[in-house]
Parts: C-alpha cells; structure tokens; sequence
C-alpha cells in the first residue's frame, strides 16, 4: 500500500519515480489513508495533524495554516481541541483522511475509505472525496463496496486473488462483463425449481440463487413479457439496470474469499 | 490543479515549497530526526503527569527504605560496605535501577503499541522519514528522558548526604548510557514479539531478577561464585560500578574502561538488531 | 412465593456467598484462559523467591542477625521471609484484582459477554476474587516450601500462615476491586501503584518498625500491610501472641469493605 510492496513481476513507477530509490521523494507527494484509523489518542484533533505536516517538513506556521485548511475541510473546526479519543467513527476517519492531506498530496490512497460507517457518515466522506478529485488529485481507493467504486471511480481494476481480472470504466466494465438489465424473479422456495427451465433461454445468462432467479437480459420488460407469454408466473419480479455488483460477482465468483 | 477561489481546500502555497506540484525540496536528517522527536515530546506533554509517580517518587521511595530504613541496620551490623554508609553505597546503585526501569518503561509497550497499536511508525513512515530517523528520534527523547530523570534524581538524592564527591554528576552521562544499553536492545525486542504477553515475563524474569542480583543492593562478591559471572554480563552491573564510582569520586581505571565498553557493545548491538527488526516489521 | 424465589430474594440481599454456585464458572473461564500461559502463572512465585534469595543472601551477609519488634534475634532472610510472603499475597491480589479486571471490564468486554449468560454481577466478582486467591494460595504453599527447606519456619503455627495469606489475598483483592469500579483509565493505575509501592517498602517488611521514630511507627501501624507482616512474621517465627487476633480482624474487616463495594458498584457498572 505505501509504495515499499514487492514487485513480483513488471516495473512499478510512481509519479514517474522508482519506489525502490526515490522512496522518501514520491512519499513527500504522496498522501496515505490506511484502512483503519491509526491516530494518536493522547494528542487532540489538531496536533495530530500538527505532528504529521511536521514529518513533511513543513514549517510550524505552515503547519497551522493547513491544518486550519483541512479542518474546515473535513468539518471538524469544532472539536479541533478535543481529545481523538471520544469522536465518532465517521469523524475519526474524515481526520484520518485531513491528515492524509497535510502534504497536499497528488496522488491520495485510500484503503476501505467508507468501511464500518454508518450511510450519513459515508455519504459526507464520498461529498469530501468527490471535491478532492473535482481539483485534480488523483484518488487510489480499494473498496469492497460496488457502490462505492460506482460513485467515486474513473477508472476500476477488479482483483481476484491479486491478479487483476477486468479494468475500464464502471460504465464499460457493465457494458463488457454484464447485460444491460437484469429480472429478478421470486417463486414459492420449493417450486423454484420447477421454472428453472423454462426461464433458462429467455435472457443471456440465468443465475439461480438459494431464494431467487436472476435473469440476464437487454430489455427487462421485454423479457417479462416473454415470461408470461411461456406461462411462467412468478410470485413477485423487479427489473433493474445492471449494477458494478453484478459485474464483480460474475467475475469474481459468489464463493466466499477469505 | 486550479480550485476555485472559495474553494479551502487547495493548499496555501508554502515558503518551504513543500506544498507544491511536482517534485519538492527534501528534508534534512536534522529536520527528520526533530519532526519525530516533536511527536514524543508533545505527547509527554499529554502524558508526562502519569510518569511522575514510577519516575520519579519510585526511586525516591527505594532511597528512604533501603537506604535510610535497612541502611541503619547494616550499618549497625557490619559498619557500611567497603566501608562506606549503606546510603553512599546504594544510592548510586538505584540510580542505574532507575535508568532501567526508565528504560523498560519506554521501550516495551510503548514501542509495541506504536507497532501494534495506533501504528505510529508506520504513520510516520508513510512521509518522507525512513526507518533510521523513525527509530534514531525515538530512542533520542527516551535519551532526554533518561538525562532529566537521572538530573533530579541526583539532585534530591544529594540532599539526603548520599554523595560524597562532586564526580557525582558523571552519574547522569552514566544514567543515560546505562539506560540506552537496555533501552535500544528492547526496542528490537518489541519489534519483534507478536504479541505482549512476553513484557511480563521480561519484568520478571529479566528486569526484577537484574535489580535484586546485580550489585544494586549489595556487592556481587557476596553472591555464590557460579552466580556471579551472570551479573558481570548484563549491561545493569556495569552501569552499577560506574555510577558507584562516579558517586564515590573513585578512579575506575581499566576496568571502568572496560564497563563503557560493555555498556557501549549493549548500545550498538541493540542498534543493529532493532534496525533489522524495524525494517523488517514496517517496511514489507 | 416459591422457596426458590426466597433464595433468590435473600441472595441478592446478601453480597457475598449467593452467588458461589456459578461462580465457579468465571473460575474456570480463567483456568483454560491460563492454560495456554502457563509460564506467566508458574513465574508469579519466581518474584518474591528471587527477593528472598537476593534479600537473604546478599543483605543477610552484611546485617547479621536482627532483632524482631517480638524481641527475638533471627537472621535477616528468617526476618524478611514472611514479610515477602505477606507482599506478595498483596501484590498478586492487587494485580489480579485491578489490572486484570479493569482490562476485562473495559477492554475485553469479557463481563458484558458474561452477563449476557446467566452469569449475575455477584457471580462475576466472587468468581474473580475466588480465581485470584487459588493463585494467591498456590503461589503461597510454593514459597512455604522454599522458605521450610531454607530453615526459615521456626514453629508449627506456620502451618496457619498459608490461611494467613489467603486472608491478606482477600483483603487487597476485594479493596483493589472496588477501586477498580472508580477507574477510567490507565493513568489511574499510577495511583494503585502510588499506594502499593510505599506500603512493600515501608510496612515493616525490610527491617523492623523499631527503626522508625515513634511518630512514624505509629502511620506504618494504619497501613494494611503492616497488619499482614506482623501476622505471618508472629505465625513464622511462633511470636505468637493476642495481637495476631487483631491484625487478623483489620484484615478481615477491610476485605468486608471491599467486598459489599466491590458487588454494589459491579451491579450499577455493568447492568447500565
């Protein structure tokens, strides 16, 4: 994650620069927010990032005035005096990330940013996050949240296993791995298994899951009309556009990876 | 990268130019080493009220029970030690105890935690500063902590007649030696263990049995023979006889020599070890 | 109302013995967590045997003999032994009963998981008190041997030294539990540390309370260890007289303090 993994094979670059021997100058314009919330709990809010704008060699008043930048920034100017220990989750990660910026980074990883928040609290922290990329830093995000990546991502490389199975825009990874819709269908549980033929063909790929059919489809309603036409009658359906959720599971397969 | 002039965002441009787009002056090692070193003083100054008491009362305490308290009956049953008052005899002794346990304190759960725990280092080693300068600015303020501590232990100490020489105050460059020799080996301990069950064992197979046996509170001549070669190969007795000797205004000739060396041998190794281990735990 | 509803009744009133019963399953919690720290429990007799050893020989060589507040002559190890013994009753207690209760009350949350069984507040703290004094007497009968093998049992009333220190085990361990319902933080443990530090140093442990001036004997006579030391040095070396009664019945006292507090403040802590 901080630039110092090893290479098994290829050459990595960052910022034009070879992690191996320009370490200390791509950090300096690097910012890191790891996973969980690694802040000093005997220090308050703005001595955290007090002490980590020092690590980049910025000068006391330089210091402050970004820290006071960030603050407004990651709405927290008013428990600036606190304690870290008592603030929220959402608060705790928003400096986290504040601090992550003090060197005003080009280039901003961030690792599970949302993990573990409640929705307003991710939905702030996706609001700052947009505006960061809006002015031009480049965002590095690994997520496990489809909708997350959905929101944020530009450009998305699904992993398996550590070798990377698909990349591309969300939109294209849809267009490419997935169909455009996809039906839903619920039956009484012990007579799913009765429809399975007769829906299989209608789209491009059908998935049976423990408590429903998913179907594949271009046009939704096109296909439910087709459904009914074969006499298929279903308890409930719901048509939906393809989701990066799809597109994932397809890829990745629906085994639990541990 | 043009934000929006109400936008608060995008940073103030710095005089340091460290701010910048694009490549960005770097950092000396004196900036390096006095950006960590800030982190631990600033958080001693959150902290430093709950050190008061193991710090400094601590050896305060040993000072009036076993120096004053069983002083009287030693130097009732046997006249002092080698001729000297209990007192003149043990103080210089607690106060190389005290540098271990200074010592112990700073670099065992201390370190592990900033492992482990809130993962400071790994904070910091995702800036400019490398593993050197992340260890090296650390070991430094348990340095400053060693001199203070050893400074007033002194200074109260000399006010109960426990000193007989001036040389005294070479017990504080000794403190802060015989502290680092135990302090620096322990941070590559901490970096090593998985988990914190082993600082137990190390208070009480290590740093209590090195207290009791290591001439702190009587000459090792008195232990059984087998025993004492254990004592003349832990950093704790050498910083004993050298304090001692400082206390007492004795030339410690050679063999002092030869006690900085062993200090010094503790100090370097620990260096390497740590080192390594720092290296291998953060950057991998 | 059914006879099992009266138990229960009276023994929610009563602090201390209702709760035995399932206790005994916070006790073999803490034997299986233990099993895989065996090394940690067995090194809890180390200390005060190394003391003892250290203590013995190397000051024993330079005092002599020593004259008891008793009036007997002995030698320095046979005078300190039972006051190491005494300490280290207090200490482990102490540990157990703080330290390791405040990081499973606010760090585990090991009490909340068991509260959430049929386990009741009570159980909790008697099964905790009861597992720190298993150890205490472990630890106890070990450093007995040592201290028999050594010559430093001078009478059979030593025989009731073993009791002894089970009593000053309660008494600290019911104490340093309540206090630890007061704790908020690791800083608070300076202050455990604050009144437990003075009292191995001072209570007569080292050398007798004839070396203090009068006024000072008379604060070391308040301390609890105090009481300890002069019970288990009266049993070890047969100066036995009507006053071990009332250092008995100051500790025993305390632990009864400690022990209505300790349960009250458990009850409020964890079944908010």
């Amino acid at each position: 994650m901080e630039g110092v993994g090893v290479v098994t094979e290829g050459e990595l670059r960052i910022l034009d620069m070879d992690p191996a021997t320009d370490g200390a100058a791509i950090r300096a314009r690097l910012g890191v927010c790891p996973q969980r919330d690694i802040l000093d709990e005997d220090l308050s809010v703005e001595e955290n990032l007090w002490v980590y704008g020092r690590f980049f060699g910025l000068s006391r008043s330089e210091v402050h005035r970004r820290a006071d930048e960030l603050l407004q920034f990651a709405q927290l100017g008013e428990r600036r005096r606190d304690r870290v220990e008592p603030l929220s989750g959402g608060m705790k990660r928003r400096l986290t990330i504040a601090r992550s910026l003090m060197n005003n980074p080009e280039v901003l990883l961030l690792d599970e940013p949302t993990t573990g928040l409640d929705p307003q609290a991710r939905h702030v922290l996706w609001d700052r996050l947009f505006r960061l990329k809006r002015e031009g830093v480049t965002l590095i995000i690994t997520t496990h949240y489809m909708d997350e990546a959905e929101q944020l991502c530009d450009r998305l490389v699904v992993l398996d296993h550590g070798r990377i199975v698909a990349e591309g825009s969300p939109r294209a990874l849809i267009a490419e791995h997935s169909t455009r819709e996809v039906v839903e269908l619920r039956f009484d549980l012990d007579d799913q298994e009765r429809h399975v033929d007769a829906v299989s063909g209608v789209g491009e790929r059908l998935e049976v899951l423990p408590d429903r059919l998913l179907v594949y489809v271009d046009d939704g309603d096109a296909a439910l009309t087709s459904l009914h036409a074969r006499g298929v009658e279903p308890l409930s359906s719901l048509v939906r556009r393809s989701t990066l959720e799809d597109v994932f599971l397809h890829l990745t397969g629906r085994t639990l990876v541990d | 990268m043009s934000a929006p002039a109400t936008d608060r965002l995008a940073a103030t441009a710095a005089a340091s130019g460290r701010l910048d787009t694009g490549p960005r002056p770097g950092l000396s090692q004196a900036e390096r080493l006095g950006a960590v070193m800030g982190h631990h003083l600033l958080v001693y100054r959150r902290t430093w009220k709950g050190s008061i008491i193991n710090r400094f009362l601590s050896p305060l305490f040993f000072l009036l029970s076993m120096g004053l308290g069983l002083g009287t009956l030693v130097d009732d049953g046997a006249g002092g030690v080698d001729g000297v008052p209990y007192l003149q005899f043990v103080v210089p002794g607690i106060i190389a105890v005290q540098a271990m346990w200074l010592s112990f304190g700073e670099s065992t759960y201390a370190v592990f935690g900033y492992i482990r725990w809130n993962q400071m280092y790994a904070a910091m080693l995702s800036t400019p500063l490398r593993v050197i300068e992340v260890l090296g600015g650390h070991l430094a303020v348990v340095g400053v902590h060693l001199v203070v501590a050893t400074t007033i232990f002194v200074g109260v100490a000399s006010l109960f007649g426990a000193f007989a020489s001036w040389w005294v105050l070479l017990t504080i460059p000794v403190g802060l030696l015989t502290g680092l020799a135990f302090a620096v080996p322990t941070f590559a301990l901490s970096a090593t263990l998985d988990n914190d069950n082993g600082f137990s064992l190390l208070y009480r197979f290590v740093v209590t049995p090195l207290m009791l046996f290591s001439g702190t509170f009587f000459p090792v001549e008195q232990l059984p023979s087998v025993l004492r070669p254990i004592a003349w190969g832990t950093p704790l007795w050498h910083g004993v006889e050298l304090s001692r000797d400082a206390a007492t205004g004795t030339p410690p000739g050679w063999l002092g020599v030869a006690h900085l060396g062993v200090l010094l041998l503790y100090i370097g190794g620990g260096w390497v070890l740590a080192h390594r281990q720092f290296s291998r735990r953060l950057v991998s | 109302m059914s006879v099992a509803s009266v138990a229960t009744r009276a023994s929610r009133a009563l602090p201390f013995p209702a709760g035995v019963g399932m206790a005994r399953h916070v006790v073999g919690r803490n034997v299986v967590a233990f099993r895989r720290a065996w090394l940690l429990l067995i090194s809890g007799f180390a200390e005060p045997v190394l003391y003892l050893f250290s203590l013995g020989v190397g000051i024993g060589a330079l005092v002599g003999g020593v004259t008891t507040d008793g009036g007997t002559t002995v030698s320095y190890a046979t005078f300190v032994a039972p006051a190491l013994l005494a300490a280290s009753a207090m200490n482990g207690a102490v540990f157990d009963s703080t330290y390791n209760v405040f990081f499973k009350l606010r760090y585990q949350r090991l009490y909340d998981a068991m509260l959430a069984t049929p386990l009741g507040p009570r159980d909790v703290a008697v099964g905790e008190i009861t597992w720190s004094l298993m150890r205490g007497a472990l630890y106890s009968s070990m450093f007995l041997v040592v201290a028999l093998v050594a010559g430093m049992v001078h009478s059979w009333w030593a025989l009731l030294a073993l009791p002894a220190a089970v009593l000053i085990g309660l008494a600290f361990g019911a104490v340093g539990m309540f206090a630890t319902t007061y704790m908020s933080s690791w800083q608070h443990f300076d202050y455990v540390t604050l009144a437990i530090q003075p009292m191995f140093l001072f209570s007569a442990t080292f050398f007798p309370l004839s070396t203090y001036p009068e006024a000072l004997q008379w604060v070391v006579r308040v301390t609890p260890l105090y009481h300890g030391v002069a019970l288990e040095r009266g049993l070890m070396l047969g100066e036995v007289g009507w006053s071990l009664l009332g250092n008995a019945a100051y500790l025993a006292a305390l632990g009864a303090v400690g022990i209505v507090g300790a349960s009250r403040r458990i009850g409020q802590l964890l079944l908010t």
